[in-house]
C-alpha cells in the first residue's frame, strides 16, 4: 500500500488484523496436517478448527456444532438457499436488495415461485409487503442483516416474527456478512435458522466463511464428498484461515462498541465535509441526517452531475480507494439494484459512490478523502481544474 | 483496449515512447458476443496485457450508450431497408465521442486506438490516411473523425503491417499475439446469426421480388435481411441469368418489395452521398469535380470516380466506369491518394432517381419499378 493511500473500501475487503495474522501463521509455516485424519498432528489441527468454532459460536450465540465452515460468504449464502430448497418444496422469498450471492441463488430456483420483497424509502425491508405477499407454504425467507451497498440495518427480528406468523414451517436465513463488528449478531441469530459470515469483512483472511445452521434445520449439502462439517460441507478445510477467522471475529466483537462510536464520528465527518463543499449530494434513505438505521461504517452518496466511474477514476489516481455500487465480472460498473430499489433518480444513480470505513480508518484518511472528492467533483463538473 | 492484438501493441508502443498510458476497455454489450470486444474473456485479455505493460487498466460500462447509438440504429436501418455500418457508428459515438469526452474530463491529452490507419500532419492540418498495411487498412471506419477530434487521436500501429504488429506482440510476450481477428458485428453472434438477432427485435416480413418492369418473379423470406447487391438467398423461380438485389422497399404501397435484376442492371453511373464531411480544404469548389477513389464498404475495393458537391452535405460520386449500386446506409469514403478526403452515407439508388439525368448512359439507367 502506498504511503498516502486512503482505503475506504472496507465493505469490499477489510485488512487482516495483526492478531489474526499471528494466529494463522503457525498453520501455514508449520507441519502438514489434515484435520480429518486420526494421528496426533491431525488431532491438533482438528482442535484448532474446533477452537475457532467455539470462538465463533460465542460471538453468534449458537452451539459450536452449528457452525459450518465454508470457502466464504457466497458459498455460505448459496448453501443456505440451495440447501434448504433441496429439502423443502414451497416458495422462496428474499429482499430485493440482497447481495447477488443470495439473489442469484434464489433466481436459479426454477421449480417454484420466488419472491423479491421491496424496501421502503429508508432502504429497510417493507414489512407490510412481506406480510401481504408471503404464501403460507413458503419454504425459505432470506433477509440480510446489513446491506452491503447502502449500509442499512435490516429489521431482521421484526421480519422473522412476521415471516413465522405467515408461514409457520418456514426457514429463515440472514446474510450477516456485513454485520460483524458493527451490530450484535446474537439477537439476530436468536430469530433465524441460518446465518452467513465471511471472514475478510471483519479482519479475517479471504477464502473462508461460515454458515451457522440451527440444529434441526432441513439443509441438503451442496458440495459432496467427505463427511467434514458433519456432512454439511465436504472438503478439507483451511485450518489457518479458520483459526484466523475465529480470532478476528472475537476481536471485532470485543471492540465493537468502541469502534462503532469512533467510526460513526469519522463517517459523519466525511459526509459533512463533502456535503458542505459541494452541491447536489444526496444520501439515499437518510432524512435530516439521521443515520441511526445504518451501520457506522457506511457512507453512501449520490453526487449529481458526475458519473461515478469517472469520479472513482480520479479518486483512484489521487490514492483514494472507494467503490460504486457493485461490479460485474468484467470489472465494469453495473447499475445497482439496491440504488434502484431505494427509488433513486437516474441522475442520482449515475453518481452513486460508496465509502466504507473500517476499524483501522483514521481521521487523516477521512480528511484527505474529503479534499480529494471535492476537487474531483469540481473537475468533473467543470467548476475547477 | 479491446483485448485484441492491435490495441495491445498500440498501448505497448505508446508506453515505450514514454507516454503516461492508461488502458481502457469499454464494456458495450451486455448480451452474448463471440466475435467482438465485449466478452468477459476479452476484457480479461486487455487487463492482463495492461498488467504486462505496467500500465493501468480501467473498464467503463457504456452498454446503454452503445444500445442507443449503435444497436438501435442498426436495427432501425435494417427495418428501413438500409445496410448500416455499426462499427462506424461505434467509432463516431462511443470511441471518439463518449470516450474522448471522458478522456478530456479525466485530463488525458488523447485517445489512442489500435486501428490500422495513420494520422499525418499535411498542409496545416491533421489528415486521416490509410494504414501502412493496405490489406488491413481501417481508415474507412474512422471517417467520422473528419467532423473533428483528429487532433486528440493517436493511431500508433498505423505505420505497421499486421505481421509486424503480431511480431511486436510476440516479442513483448503479449498473450494476444496470436489471437484471431474479430470481423463480424460484435453484438451478433455467429451461433445465433443476424436473422435471429433482428427477429427478436423487429418483425421479419416476407417480400415480393419483382424485376425492373415490376413483374413479380419470386419472393424473399425477410425483407429486413436483404442487402442491395446480394445475390444469394433470393429464392427466385424461373429467372434467367444471375439475379442481384437492386433495391429494397420495405414499405411499398403493396407491401414489402425487393427489386432484382441481372449483373448489368445492378450497375449505376453515379451514387449520391448524404451527410458528407470533408477534410479541411478537400472539398471541390461549387460546380467543380475532384478526382477520387471511393470505398463503399469496410473491406471494399477503392473505385475510381469524380466527386462534386451538389448541395450542402450532399455529394454526387460519378463512377469512372459503371459500378455496382451501393446499399443505402453504407458509408462512402472518398480518398485522394492515401488520404481520406470525405465521408458520408450512401443514399438509396432508388431505381427512379437514376432514370432522369443520365443521357447517353441508357445501358445502366433503369426505369421505374413501381
Amino acid at each position: 500500500m502506498e504511503r498516502d493511500d486512503v482505503y475506504l473500501d472496507h465493505a469490499a475487503s477489510s485488512p487482516l488484523s495483526s492478531l489474526a495474522l499471528e494466529a494463522m501463521l503457525p498453520w501455514l509455516s508449520g507441519p502438514a496436517a489434515n484435520p480429518s485424519g486420526a494421528h496426533a498432528r491431525a488431532r491438533a489441527a482438528r482442535r484448532a478448527v474446533d477452537d475457532a468454532r467455539d470462538r465463533i459460536a460465542a460471538v453468534v450465540g449458537c452451539r459450536s456444532t452449528e457452525v459450518v465452515f465454508t470457502s466464504g460468504g457466497t458459498e455460505a449464502d448459496n448453501l443456505a438457499v440451495l440447501g434448504v430448497a433441496a429439502r423443502r418444496p414451497g416458495a422462496v422469498a428474499c429482499s430485493a436488495i440482497e447481495h447477488p450471492a443470495v439473489l442469484e441463488a434464489v433466481r436459479s430456483l426454477d421449480d417454484r415461485p420466488t419472491i423479491e420483497l421491496g424496501v421502503d424509502r429508508s432502504g429497510r425491508l417493507d414489512l407490510d409487503e412481506l406480510a401481504r405477499r408471503l404464501p403460507g407454504d413458503a419454504a425459505l425467507v432470506s433477509v440480510m442483516a446489513v446491506n452491503n451497498e447502502v449500509g442499512t440495518i435490516q429489521p431482521v427480528v421484526e421480519a422473522a416474527a412476521a415471516v413465522r406468523a405467515a408461514a409457520p414451517e418456514v426457514v429463515v436465513h440472514t446474510d450477516a456478512i456485513q454485520a460483524p463488528g458493527w451490530v450484535d449478531l446474537r439477537p439476530r441469530w436468536e430469530v433465524v435458522d441460518l446465518l452467513s459470515l465471511s471472514a475478510h469483512k471483519f479482519g479475517g483472511p479471504q477464502g473462508v466463511g461460515a454458515l451457522v445452521v440451527r440444529t434441526g434445520t432441513p439443509l441438503g449439502a451442496r458440495q459432496l464428498g467427505g463427511s467434514q462439517e458433519l456432512g454439511r460441507r465436504a472438503g478439507t478445510p483451511s485450518v489457518a484461515a479458520i483459526v484466523a477467522m475465529g480470532v478476528a471475529l472475537a476481536e471485532a466483537d470485543a471492540q465493537r462498541t468502541a469502534t462503532v462510536a469512533r467510526v460513526a464520528v469519522l463517517r459523519d465527518r466525511l459526509i459533512l465535509g463533502i456535503d458542505a463543499a459541494i452541491d447536489g449530494v444526496v444520501e439515499l434513505g437518510v432524512a435530516d441526517g439521521d443515520r441511526s438505521h445504518k451501520v457506522a461504517a457506511n457512507a453512501h452518496l449520490c453526487i449529481e452531475g458526475v458519473a461515478s466511474e469517472e469520479l472513482l477514476f480520479l479518486l483512484d489516481q489521487a490514492g483514494v480507494r472507494a467503490a460504486a455500487a457493485s461490479s460485474c465480472a468484467s470489472g465494469a460498473h453495473a447499475g445497482s439494484h439496491v440504488v434502484a430499489a431505494l427509488g433513486a433518480t437516474e441522475a442520482q444513480a449515475r453518481g452513486a459512490i460508496r465509502f466504507s470505513l473500517g476499524a483501522t480508518t483514521t481521521e487523516a484518511e477521512v480528511e484527505r478523502a474529503v479534499e480529494v472528492v471535492v476537487a474531483a467533483v469540481g473537475r468533473l463538473r467543470g467548476t475547477a481544474s | 483496449m479491446s483485448g485484441g492484438v492491435d490495441s495491445s501493441v498500440a498501448a505497448a508502443l505508446l508506453a515505450e515512447a514514454g507516454h503516461e498510458v492508461c488502458g481502457v476497455t469499454l464494456r458495450l454489450w451486455g448480451g452474448d458476443s463471440d466475435s467482438g470486444c465485449c466478452a468477459v474473456s476479452d476484457v480479461e485479455d486487455a487487463r492482463r496485457v495492461a498488467d504486462r505493460l505496467g500500465i493501468e487498466h480501467h473498464v467503463f460500462n457504456d452498454a446503454e450508450a452503445f444500445e442507443r447509438h449503435v444497436v438501435v440504429p442498426y436495427v432501425d436501418a435494417h427495418a428501413a431497408g438500409r445496410t448500416p455500418n455499426p462499427c462506424v457508428e461505434c467509432n463516431r459515438h462511443l470511441k471518439f465521442g463518449l470516450l474522448a469526452e471522458r478522456a478530456e474530463r479525466l485530463d488525458f491529452d488523447a485517445v489512442a486506438t489500435g486501428h490500422h490507419a495513420r494520422r499525418v500532419w499535411r498542409d496545416g492540418a491533421w489528415r486521416l490516411v490509410r494504414g501502412a498495411d493496405g490489406a488491413k487498412d481501417q481508415s474507412y471506419v474512422l471517417h467520422p473523425l473528419l467532423a473533428g477530434g483528429l487532433d486528440r487521436v493517436l493511431l500508433p500501429i498505423g505505420e505497421l503491417t499486421k505481421a509486424e504488429v503480431r511480431a511486436r506482440a510476440a516479442e513483448l510476450d503479449l498473450r494476444t499475439a496470436t489471437k484471431p481477428e474479430s470481423q463480424d458485428v460484435c453484438f451478433v453472434t455467429r451461433a445465433e446469426g443476424r436473422a435471429a438477432f433482428l427477429g427478436r427485435r423487429i418483425p421479419l416480413r416476407p417480400a415480393r421480388a419483382v424485376d425492373l418492369d415490376g413483374v413479380e418473379v419470386g419472393e424473399v423470406a425477410a425483407v429486413e435481411l436483404v442487402t442491395v447487391g446480394q445475390r444469394r438467398g433470393v429464392g427466385l423461380a424461373g429467372g434467367t441469368g444471375r439475379r442481384f438485389v437492386l433495391d429494397v422497399e420495405p414499405d411499398g404501397p403493396g407491401g414489402p418489395v425487393v427489386v432484382v435484376g441481372d449483373a448489368t442492371e445492378l450497375l449505376v453511373d453515379e451514387t449520391w452521398v448524404d451527410d458528407v464531411v470533408w477534410a479541411p480544404g478537400a472539398a471541390p469548389a461549387d460546380g467543380a469535380e475532384v478526382a477520387v477513389t471511393a470505398q463503399c464498404s469496410a473491406h471494399g475495393r477503392p473505385l475510381a470516380a469524380s466527386a462534386a458537391v451538389v448541395a450542402p452535405g450532399v455529394v454526387r460520386v460519378r463512377w469512372a466506369t459503371p459500378e455496382r449500386r451501393v446499399a443505402a446506409g453504407q458509408s462512402v469514403v472518398l480518398y485522394v491518394g492515401d488520404e481520406v478526403a470525405a465521408g458520408g452515407t450512401a443514399r438509396r439508388s432508388a431505381s427512379r432517381s437514376t432514370a432522369a439525368g443520365l443521357a447517353g448512359e441508357s445501358s445502366t439507367a433503369v426505369g421505374a419499378s413501381s
